[in-house]
């Protein structure tokens, strides 16, 4: 599902809860990539205290994204992970650029913690800065 | 070690995660869960469990400031507790919004309050049962009192009486908050107050201190202490005010001077570095 379509997805939802557990049916279908532990701290998303790590590889042509989450705790962040991965993952540098700044805040709501609000987006700036560099 | 040989002077307001696994069906008992994250309780609770949000149900939606009586009335009628029923607390980041909950219910005086010792995170490490149906509960009619704002709870001018009556501070940010160099948690964007730095005299005791790193137990009376007295210098008999960012990392630090170490005069200033660091000439030191 693009962003375009998961964002219309969850403006329709208008219920709390709805939008709680359409979050956590998407949160249920993450696992991690297949990459070796511990992961590189470079990869890691500052100040995510769900420790969220990314990696962005490919070309200005086909961008591959991948998201490891590794507190299990870290329920939002694995929400927003898959999203990002399955609205993103293969597409060109351009679409990335795109991604909405306040994308965390439509996906849950305003009514996240200041610490959660800024762990969710630093993961949203810290994809588009390093797809920026394929571009 | 077990929770009565940790030498806290009120150890019933912490029960163990085997305590609670033993009352899950106790009519008497109400098991809530409060997060910073939204999403976790949805995902999976304890059985038996209900969800009180930090900003749905304890926050006023337009004020800053916490629900009114009858909005806790409200609260406790929909979770089906009577003034008698033994609330246990347990939450995400160990316990540091279950801590919250339970101060802003001691502001009604509901005294017959616990902590799940280790919160969420131990009690999943244990193996031990989650639900995700959402527990309900027979409505129940709860007569509050009003709202108590002076004997957990100050406000800016008394924060400045207390200055002058040279009480003491505690401010459990990060180091770097409390130093000024940030004004917000460490990675975090530099925003939320005009000034950084701390309220005079404040002693820094970043409030995951009193927390056991690998088990998320809270540390023994003695390990406590040996923050709070030797270093921060406090005694039980001080008048301490405790502040944060916005008063939620403290109400765990007031939980632990007030309950575990057993200090009578324990106020959170819930306006903390949001408040002080944007009122015009308050004083600040770096």
């Amino acid at each position: 599902m693009s962003l375009d379509e998961t964002l219309g997805l969850f403006e329709f939802l208008t219920d709390r809860q709805e939008r709680i557990e359409e979050l956590v049916r998407i949160a249920r279908s993450y696992h991690p990539p297949d990459r070796p532990k511990p992961y590189p701290e470079e990869n890691r998303v500052p100040g995510c205290e769900s420790e969220a790590f990314v990696w962005i590889t490919g070309n200005s042509e086909e961008v591959r994204l991948e998201v490891a989450i590794e507190n299990p705790q870290g329920v939002s962040a694995m929400a927003l992970a898959m999203i990002l991965r399955g609205a993103l993952d293969g597409r060109p540098p351009s679409e990335f650029a795109a991604i909405p700044d306040d994308l965390a805040l439509r996906l849950f709501g305003t009514e996240l913690s200041m610490g959660k609000s800024l762990g969710l987006g630093n993961m949203v700036a810290v994809v588009k800065a390093r797809a920026a560099r394929l571009a | 070690m077990d929770i009565q040989e940790r030498g806290y002077a009120r150890p019933e307001a912490l029960v163990s995660t085997q305590w609670v696994s033993d009352h899950l069906d106790d009519p008497m008992v109400r098991i809530i869960e409060s997060n910073e994250d939204p999403l976790l309780y949805a995902s999976g609770h304890l059985p038996s469990a209900v969800e009180v949000d930090w900003t749905r149900d304890l926050n006023d939606p337009v004020v800053r400031d916490y629900l009114d009586r009858e909005g806790f009335q409200r609260l406790a009628s929909r979770i089906g507790i009577t003034p008698e029923t033994q609330v246990v607390f347990y939450g995400d980041r160990n316990n540091w919004w279950a801590c919250y909950a339970f101060w802003v219910f001691q502001l009604f005086g509901h005294r017959n309050a616990s902590v799940m010792d280790g919160g969420r995170l131990r009690w999943m490490n244990e193996g031990r049962p989650m639900a995700t149906e959402v527990a309900s509960f027979p409505a129940t009619r709860y007569e509050a009192p009003v709202r108590d704002d002076q004997h957990e709870r100050v406000f800016r001018d008394g924060v400045l009486r207390h200055l002058e009556d040279r009480g003491k501070l505690i401010d459990v940010r990060s180091p770097e908050e409390y130093s000024g160099e940030r004004l917000h948690m460490p990675d975090f964007p530099n925003e939320g107050a005009l000034r950084g730095g701390h309220i005079p005299t404040a002693k820094s005791v970043p409030w995951a201190r009193a927390v056991n790193p690998q088990s998320g137990e809270f540390l023994t009376a003695t390990e406590l202490r040996a923050i709070y007295e030797e270093e921060a210098e406090l005694s039980s008999t001080d008048d301490v005010v405790v502040y944060c960012r916005i008063g939620e990392r403290s109400s765990h630090t007031w939980f632990v001077l007030k309950y575990l170490l057993g200090y009578d005069q324990v106020r959170n200033y819930d306006g903390s570095w949001t408040e002080w660091g944007n009122l015009v000439g308050s004083p600040i030191e770096r």
